[in-house]
């Protein structure tokens, strides 16, 4: 961790996560990619938006931004527009990223604006002590759902590859080496990329739906996540209730940013140029 | 190149609010369509690039705001607009842009309501939402134009202030000026006052994100300009913090409102005709103010004393120069297409110092001249 302490607001800790919480166990694995890369933190922007996986953005030292809930990804789309130089990462919750802002999502990844998305999925609202989300797993319970959620949930990889995005990654928080590798390739890849962390949230998850603790949740991980070149060989019934990890798309894409700068190109625009008002039919004298 | 804005020229209320955002420095607008404010949009579609700014349309309002703001953070001048409908959405981020402190300027076209209303019909139902929309204490401030020229200079000055002081201010139009389609005269654009957000010291380490200068406001850095700092909705400390103390809250609270209050005079303005021997005024904005000019020199023919009291600057809102019209009418006639938001607002300022009427008309059509006469000749 010391050699990571650079990255983070030391004098900010310590942080609002339970026992046991998996969040900063993604925050370490993005951390790492950031110094493996050697990003600028001068010119990295982390935005995040409502919940508990989003309040890291306070404890990271970089330019960071905290937003409205759901809404994460479209000011980052803002910031990527008016700053194409910038890297823009966002992360998010899976309630805030898929339910309040599933539309900016998929609108973000039809674009495949050059934003990494980090979304620390763990089943659940957090923040507001365990209501269900859009990726709670059916018959599973919740405050909101005393007697299992009936709602089918979204695979939200898949969700983001069909939309648009360039890069989809999944992994889980006990394989989070593979995690490092994972967001890496997704601030590499030039386009929207989603990166899933499967993270733990014993408080308001794991309790109820029986597993008791962090560690409980972790192990829990590592008998059910499949590596994706393995599962290319299961059927669909030897699939079910497993989770896919690895890297589960990549496929390069025009990028909407550059595609701006191509617009921009196009309609004459010409630096140091001044700014004249196009005179229609309708100018007089 | 100068010159083709001393020309004059036919121009809609929409498109100068567009032309005025872009000789402000505007160069980010994110939006979403909507009746009546779309021209600005499609203007901005297409001036942007050509001037090397950004023009995104979202996928909706929330994400209209919320990109804008993003994009003011890395020091663009951005602008959305939008209508009734649209303005509701906003409210989230515009309450966001309040509490961070993120300059930005929402245009309202206000059409009819509540809900989708009448899409093309002309309203101004939305003074008190502009005011209160969105939800906490929180200073706004909202501009009225009442012509075309002038939707252009006050969008140069909504622009101005939002940087100025760090605040969301919202041009708060109506159908009527936005699409009228006056003659007028750009100024030429070294003419136009530029105002640029208080820059911090260069000396990194030092930046205090919310400490604020002598003016109540803080400087501000610009993202991906060596500044690392934290901004956030949620209540904090000088230095971006999320802070849960009390006082940390009611400062930063008290601090957001004076900034506006303490200026006042630079923030406030407004149009009088007439007033010095007025007994009866009229007072009104935007579209109505237009019907409400007409009355008055009719009434003036007619040898009463009536004059003409127009805020510009609807929120907050001119008490002090209110309190002087009532000290010389003793009728303010408040005509409005809502069923009395401001009339209200004047009502709780003058109390017993003169008596308020309204003429109100939600029927999706103006406010006639012959309306506001009939109302002055009642009273006199
Ligand atoms: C507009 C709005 N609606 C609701 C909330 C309340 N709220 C805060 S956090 C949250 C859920 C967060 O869940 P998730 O994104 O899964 O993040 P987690 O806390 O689990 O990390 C909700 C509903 C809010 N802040 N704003
Ligand atoms: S509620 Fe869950 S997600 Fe939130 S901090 Fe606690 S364990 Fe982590």
């Amino acid at each position: 961790m010391r050699e990571l302490e650079r990255y983070l607001r030391i004098e900010k800790f310590p942080h609002i996560w339970c026992p046991g919480c998996g969040n900063g166990i993604v925050l370490g694995s993005m951390l790492r990619a950031v110094k493996r890369l050697d990003l600028d933190q001068d010119q990295t922007v982390i935005v995040g938006g409502i919940g508990c996986s989003s309040r890291a953005v306070g404890y990271l030292d970089f330019n960071t931004l905290h937003t409205t809930h759901g809404r994460a990804i479209a000011f980052a789309t803002g910031i990527k527009m008016a700053r194409p130089d910038l890297k823009v990462i966002v992360i998010t919750g899976d309630g805030d990223a898929t339910a309040i802002g599933g539309n900016h999502f998929i609108h973000a990844a039809r674009r495949n604006i050059d934003i990494t998305l980090l979304l620390f999925n763990n089943s659940i609202y957090g923040m507001t002590g365990g209501q269900y989300s859009p990726l709670t797993p059916v018959n599973k319970k919740a405050t909101t759902a005393p007697y299992g959620v009936i709602e089918p949930s979204f695979d939200i990889a898949e969700l983001a590859r069909v939309a648009g995005a360039s890069y989809v990654g999944r992994s889980t928080t006990y394989h989070s080496s593979l995690l490092t590798g994972l967001i890496m390739e997704g601030i590499e890849n030039k386009g929207f990329s989603l990166v899933e962390a499967v993270t733990a949230c014993p408080t308001a998850y794991g309790r109820r739906n029986s597993m008791k603790d962090g560690l409980e949740m972790l192990l829990w991980q590592k008998e059910n996540a499949v590596q994706i070149q393995q599962a290319k060989k299961m059927n669909p019934e030897e699939l079910a209730g497993k989770i896919i990890i690895g890297r589960l798309h990549s496929q390069a894409a025009p990028e909407y940013t550059d595609m701006y700068e191509q617009l921009i190109n196009r309609s004459g625009f010409q630096t140091g140029g001044t700014m004249v008002t196009p005179l229609k039919g309708t100018q007089r004298g | 190149m100068s010159r083709i804005f001393e020309m004059a020229r036919l121009m809609q209320g929409n498109e100068a609010v567009a032309e005025g955002a872009l000789a402000a420095g505007v160069r980010f607008f994110a939006g979403y369509p909507i009746t009546p404010s779309t021209e600005i949009a499609e203007i901005m579609a297409e001036r942007l690039p050509r001037l090397g700014g950004k023009f995104i349309q979202m996928e909706d309002e929330m994400a209209s705001l919320a990109a804008v703001i993003g994009a003011s953070l890395t020091g663009q001048k951005s602008i959305t607009a939008t209508s009734g409908p649209g303005f509701s959405l906003m409210q989230e981020n515009i309450g966001f842009a309040a509490m961070a402190e993120v300059p930005c300027v929402i245009v309202n076209v206000q059409r009819s309501g509540p809900s989708t209303g009448m899409p093309t019909a002309p309203a101004q139902g939305d003074v008190m939402q502009a005011r209160w929309g969105t939800h906490g204490d929180h200073p706004v401030i909202v501009l009225s134009p009442a012509s075309v020229r002038e939707a252009y200079d006050i969008t140069v000055r909504a622009v101005n202030l939002a940087e100025k002081y760090r605040v969301p201010v919202i041009l708060l139009m109506d159908e009527v000026v936005g699409h009228l389609r006056e003659k007028v005269v750009l100024p030429a654009l070294g003419e136009v006052e530029i105002i640029n957000r208080p820059a911090p010291s260069p000396n990194v380490e030092e930046y205090s994100p919310y400490l604020p200068d002598e003016n109540g406001v803080p400087p501000m850095a610009n993202f991906g300009e060596g500044y690392r700092y934290h901004v956030t909705g949620l209540a904090h400390d000088e230095q971006g913090m999320p802070a849960n103390d009390p006082k940390v809250l009611e400062k930063l609270l008290l601090r957001l409102h004076n900034k506006i209050n303490y200026n006042l005079p630079d923030i406030l303005f407004d149009e009088a005709l007439y007033l010095d021997d007025a007994q009866v005024a009229v007072l009104a904005y935007g579209c109505s103010a237009r019907s409400a000019r007409r009355a008055v020199k009719e009434a003036r023919a007619e040898g009463i004393k009536a004059g003409l009291y127009r805020p510009i600057t609807l929120w907050p809102f001119p008490e002090q120069r209110v309190l002087e019209v009532a000290r010389c009418a003793h009728t303010i006639i408040v005509p409005e297409m809502n069923l009395g938001q401001y009339r209200l607002e004047v009502e709780r300022v003058v109390r017993e110092r003169a008596c308020v009427r309204g003429v109100h008309r939600v029927h999706g059509e103006l406010v006639e001249p012959g309306d506001i006469l009939a109302a002055i000749r009642e009273v006199v």
